[in-house]
């Protein structure tokens, strides 16, 4: 595969920020709440996103098993809602239980009553899990192929797994959020799915600064090295087994947050979240976004599941076909993502062969980066 | 235990096996510290699974290898890199995403732990040692420009440039002078050649008339084994080299 570094212009990555936050900020007031509740979602998806493309986009790992990552998250979150909003039931523990005839809580929900603990646990447990398995699966130098094949199995491990704990997190029901307290007000309640809104724009923004922290100067291109070559990281001294390792588990940390804040928006956490067709979609998501890019994965990610939503509504059984026909369209006409084809010769190309444009005597690349090459060194 | 304390790097009775076939035979070979040393071999010889026993990419079924008094046996590539075997490759290998100067940064980064890179800003003299690698390849005016858009002779200069920028006590330097010009060739043996005696360099190459430039001892590889080891003049001249390896003139 081939991969290209992307560096968005500043003025492209500005516009494009300034239409975001004028649509998030004018979100709530022009958008019904339905509509508002579903946009709180696919930017919370953003965020997951976010952590596919700096594993895949910049280091070359394509794991199609975020989703364990993402429910373990929503679960932290759940069983924290459930725990805290029991009281009212028998022995104080969730109604659930109670379908299994559990009368005690098991060990480990205990700590999920403090929620210190559980604003923790949402991302540190499920980084310290792909922390884990990436140092197991990495140590063993798998890669490529093997290592998607190794993430897919995982994931269905863990969802067989989630499915069959009736008796310790609900198994294939699930845990409900929606009818749990928060600040004495219902999770469901227009108000606190409101706050959960504005809370997931700024943790989106939040994240993308992260992100961007993390690839930009010398650890970043190490990252970009690893994707390209990664023996010759390893002949010039360092060792990509922990930078791998790092990198996967800040991706499953970020995929923490984003299954949380995603289950108490949606009102469940389900094994549904670990199914294999929902982890493909967010490398779909990045894809069609723009490896690399960081800005295209959030917008992968928000505008492909707003147009999912949008088109199941008109057309019930043609998403599938819209969403793989998308998808072969990007990998055979434009390799880099959307946002890499604006940002690349992809307009000019367009309206060349359409004879709007004159065609350039040389090679564009050519002349534009002596250009600017140019300017840097002086 | 290493009985030869004046080398740098010693390797003995060393023998890889690739299911059977002997890439390397017992072979023996030592260094001594600032030496410059060119291997020249046939095809097939052996001549880069000999690097690869050394940087650790290739583990050996017999034999050891010293490095200033150390065996490198099951060490870790990194590991061994960070002791001070610093390797350029046969086909030039850089980072063709990265710029020039995102090439030599990671290069001359010390320590080469993740927690130094990611929140600490590349060190003053890291940055003057950049500027004047960038002076030695003749490179300055592309330094922001991507690796990958280099023509073949930049890169390979670069990814000398880069293997000067770890600092090694020996460098490997397979074949780096394929597909250079003539006065590519010439510039990059007197590079090589200043380089000794403060640094320790293994040159390998097909070219005989860089070799010569590079007026050094010359080790013959063939099957696996050193044929014989000695200046130029006397490995033209002799009849085991010339049979299996330069071929006689044609009279």
């Amino acid at each position: 595969m081939e991969f290209k570094n992307l560096k968005l212009s500043k003025k492209t990555t500005f516009v494009i920020w300034v239409l975001i936050i004028a649509f998030i900020i004018a979100a709530p007031s022009i958008l019904p709440v339905f509509r508002l509740n579903l946009l709180g979602r696919y930017l919370s998806l953003a965020i997951v996103a976010l952590g596919v493309d700096l594993i895949w986009g910049f280091t070359g790992l394509l794991s199609l098993g975020q989703g364990i990552f993402f429910a373990l998250g929503g679960y932290c979150a759940a069983m924290y809602l459930q725990i805290t909003s029991s009281s009212e039931f028998p022995n104080n523990i969730p109604e659930f239980f109670g379908l299994y005839g559990v009368d005690n809580l098991p060990f480990f929900w205990e700590p999920f009553r403090s929620p210190i603990f559980s604003l923790f646990a949402i991302w540190v447990i499920p980084a310290l899990v792909a922390g884990i398995l990436g140092f197991l699966v990495f140590r063993n130098r798998i890669k490529g192929v093997y290592f998607s094949i190794l993430t897919q199995a995982a994931l269905l491990v863990f969802f067989n797994f989630f499915n069959g704990q009736q008796k310790l997190i609900n198994g294939t029901n699930g845990l409900k959020t929606d009818v749990t307290q928060l600040f004495g007000q219902m999770v469901g309640s227009e108000s606190i799915q409101r706050m959960f809104f504005w809370f997931t724009a700024l943790l989106v923004i939040a994240a993308w600064f992260f992100s961007k922290w993390v690839v930009k100067g010398r650890f970043g291109n190490i990252l970009i090295g690893i994707r390209d070559d990664e023996p010759r990281v390893r002949f010039t001294g360092y060792n990509p087994v922990l930078f791998k390792t790092i990198i996967f588990s800040i991706a499953g940390g970020l995929a923490g947050i984003s299954g949380a804040l995603y289950t108490v928006q949606s009102g469940i956490v389900s094994p549904q979240f670990m199914t294999v067709p929902f982890s493909i979609e967010m490398v779909i998501w990045v894809a069609v976004g723009g490896r690399g890019t960081l800005l295209g994965a959030i917008l992968g990610a928000v505008l492909i599941n707003y147009a999912k939503s949008l088109v199941s509504e008109a057309l019930p059984a043609s998403w599938m076909f819209i969403q793989g026909g998308l998808f072969i369209l990007v990998v055979t006409a434009l390799p880099e993502g959307v946002l890499g084809w604006v940002q690349g010769e992809g307009p000019r190309n367009l309206l060349q062969r359409l004879g709007l444009k004159r065609k350039i005597e040389t090679y564009p690349s050519l002349e534009i980066k002596n250009q600017t090459g140019g300017l840097k060194n002086e | 235990m290493n009985k030869n304390t004046n080398s740098l790097l010693s390797l003995e009775n060393i023998t890889v096996s690739f299911e059977g076939f002997l890439a390397l035979n017992d072979l023996n070979l030592s260094l001594k510290k600032g030496e410059l040393r060119a291997v020249i071999g046939p095809n097939g010889a052996g001549k880069t699974t000999f690097l690869d026993v050394i940087t650790g990419k290739v583990k050996p079924a017999k034999g050891d290898v010293f490095f200033k008094g150390k065996s490198l046996i099951g060490r870790k590539e990194h590991k061994i890199a960070r002791l001070g075997v610093g390797r350029k490759f046969q086909s030039p290998r850089v980072f063709e995403n990265l710029t020039v100067k995102e090439n030599l940064e990671i290069s001359v980064a010390t320590p080469k732990s993740p927690l130094n890179l990611i929140n600490k800003k590349i060190k003053n003299d890291q940055l003057d040692e950049i500027e004047h690698l960038m002076k030695v390849i003749n490179l300055s005016k592309k330094i922001d420009s991507k690796a990958g858009a280099l023509s073949h002779g930049q890169k390979q200069w670069l990814e000398i440039a880069m293997l000067l920028g770890q600092k090694p006590d020996l460098m490997l330097v397979d074949e780096p002078v394929a597909g250079l010009t003539d006065e590519e060739t010439d510039l990059t043996a007197d590079l090589l050649k200043s380089l000794s005696g403060e640094n320790t360099v293994v040159v390998i190459d097909h070219d005989m008339e860089f070799i010569r430039r590079l007026d050094s001892n010359v080790s013959v590889l063939n099957q696996g084994t050193v044929l014989c080891e000695g200046t130029m003049d006397s490995i033209q001249n002799d009849k085991k080299v010339i049979d299996v390896y330069l071929g006689r003139p044609e009279e």
